[in-house]
């Protein structure tokens, strides 16, 4: 049997989110091959083609791929799909768009945000926003599944390379346009992929105080998160939420700042290595869950914690 | 223009999920049910379009049990046109789903079909995307905006790290992230009239497909419990176990 893993590129490097992923194939028995999509990244592809454990690695050289369609890149993926057992991409925005649209092609069930391997067939997943752990077990012949990057330690890149094969784009299909990108211009790192996070809730107060948590995060090089209550009161936009309906997050420092703990919020941050919760309700249920727990005014705390850092 | 939106009857949002002691899925009984988040925002995105003239028809989806006709007459009040419920007792998987839908988008035609981008229950993200890949449309999946203009809609994406734009050839499936809208509540009066709107009763076997999962699940357990921690009493204490005992920082 053999893997094919899709990996994904940021700003000249291999993604971080994607070199986690892939270790799952270490757990999967025989070969793993990597499709790699994009022009002009020549630096990239030789990266790549060093990640451990990967025996061959197909290019496809072609400007149009540098923003990736979910229609193209499912055909591209399917115009190799041939003898391929496993199918695997880290669950990022792209992974969740295209691998359903592949296992479907397919006729295959698709398995979402993988966080072990515990066997060829049976793989184990969060449901209900990481409230129940699932143990499923998959009839399908091909497997495609999305890997939770949070659950896995990133592969190593070694000094020699594999096998780089050029490909092609054929048969693609014309029916979506690529029309422009906006990211969003901060010196930190994106929240799903950040070491440090803290977050802000309703303890907030408003909008401006979120620059206390901002000062904060640039000492630490943190991403800063809000509780849903917080975005609710409209004191931050609504891609700053951590939870249930947010983003889910797994740092290995989390620092809740003014946040109660409903379980909405604990969904979304509760698999963090360290939390830390700093409040002023000693009752607050974020206590429940955090390894260092300051009952304090933030709006005291907050200046402190950044001249002690 | 027809809009369908498949709808899903979930455990509430602000229920406490209990698993089940003999780890074979997560108790729902006698506990309080909704309509999944996520559809709520596409069934008002729906709403808005057809109150912008962009739409005619709102058709609400929901396959399950019988009491899935309560979700659907929640989207009914909240201003779809009519519904069609698929009547079965088997746990559904996205891609039998997915199937469903494909049928149903056959026999109605829908200029866009705008779903949720996941349910809270299951979390897997892949309905919308499946149908997509069934009816070989295009799919703007995590939308944050709408806009159509004439055969074309342009989707406005929530991605890692930012927001994407596409141009997508209708018929288009559209799956919903939080920033599209805020969900409307149904008012008494609509409430009231919802109860008069059509819901059509199907089975699968009326669309010809088989339900049969194809994926087991074997156990489900709750997840490791985490401790609560140390009081620590201000900032130079909390910031020295982090460096030393945590070493975080």
């Amino acid at each position: 049997m053999t893997t094919l893993f899709f990996i994904e590129h940021v700003n000249g490097q291999v993604s971080d989110q994607s070199l986690k992923a892939i270790s799952a194939t270490s757990q999967i028995d025989g070969d793993v091959h990597g499709l790699i999509v994009g022009s002009d990244i020549d630096s990239v592809v030789a990266e790549a083609s060093k990640i451990e454990g990967l025996s061959k690695l197909m290019h496809l050289d072609d400007g149009s791929f540098n923003n990736i369609l979910a229609e193209n890149l499912t055909q591209l993926i399917l115009n190799i799909s041939g003898d391929y057992e496993y199918f695997l991409a880290a669950a990022t925005t792209t992974g969740k768009n295209v691998m359903p649209r592949l296992a479907a092609k397919l006729d295959v069930s698709q398995i979402s945000e993988i966080i072990a391997i515990e066997g060829p067939d049976t793989f184990i997943r969060t449901i209900y926003a990481g409230n129940a752990i699932a143990t499923v077990q998959t009839s399908d012949p091909k497997k495609v599944l999305t890997v939770r990057p949070t659950a896995f330690k990133s592969a190593l890149i070694g000094s020699s390379g594999c096998e780089i094969t050029k490909i092609n784009a054929e048969n693609m299909p014309s029916i979506s346009e690529f029309i422009g990108e906006e990211l969003t211009k901060s010196d930190r790192p994106e929240l799903t992929s950040a070491k440090t996070i803290i977050s802000g809730g309703r303890g907030m107060q408003n909008g401006e105080n979120f620059e206390l948590l901002d000062k904060v995060a640039e000492k630490l090089g943190a991403a800063v998160g809000a509780s849903r209550a917080a975005v609710d009161a409209g004191f931050v936009p609504n891609d700053y939420q951590v939870g249930q309906t947010g983003k889910v997050v797994a740092p290995e420092l989390y620092i809740a700042v003014g946040i109660s703990g409903a379980i909405q919020h604990l969904a979304g941050m509760k698999d963090s290595k360290v939390i830390v919760a700093i409040n002023k309700d000693e009752e607050a249920p974020i206590f429940d869950v955090a390894d260092y727990g300051l009952v304090a005014d933030l709006f005291q705390v907050l200046p402190e914690l950044e001249q002690a850092l | 223009m027809k809009i369908l939106v498949p709808v899903k009857r979930v455990i509430d949002p602000y229920v406490n999920i209990r698993v089940r002691s003999d780890e074979t899925g997560v108790e729902t009984e006698n506990v309080k049910m909704s309509m999944n988040p996520f559809c709520e925002i596409a069934v008002e995105e729906a709403i808005r379009l057809k109150e912008a003239g962009k739409a005619e028809e709102i058709i609400a989806v929901s396959i399950g049990n019988q009491s899935c006709q309560e979700t659907i007459r929640t989207a009914l009040a909240m201003g779809a046109d009519r519904g069609i419920h698929v009547l079965t007792e088997e746990k559904i998987e996205p891609i039998s789903i997915a199937k469903i839908l494909s049928k149903i988008c056959e026999q109605e035609s829908p200029g866009l079909v705008i779903s949720g981008k996941q349910a809270i229950d299951g979390d897997n993200n892949q309905t919308g995307q499946m149908l997509a890949a069934l009816t070989d449309m295009p799919q703007g999946t995590f939308a944050s905006k709408i806009e159509i203009d004439s055969d074309k809609v342009k989707v406005t994406r929530e991605i890692d790290g930012g927001l994407q734009t596409v141009s997508l050839n209708m018929p288009a499936i559209i799956t919903t992230d939080l920033r599209l809208n805020e969900p409307r509540y149904a008012s008494l009066p609509n409430i009231m009239k919802a109860k008069k709107k059509p819901i059509d009763q199907k089975s699968p076997e009326d669309y010809g497909i088989d339900v049969t999962p194809r994926v087991n699940v074997l156990k489900v357990i709750e997840p490791p419990k985490r401790e609560a921690g140390i009081k620590v009493e201000n900032i130079s204490e909390l910031v020295e176990k982090l460096k030393n005992e945590a070493g975080v920082i």
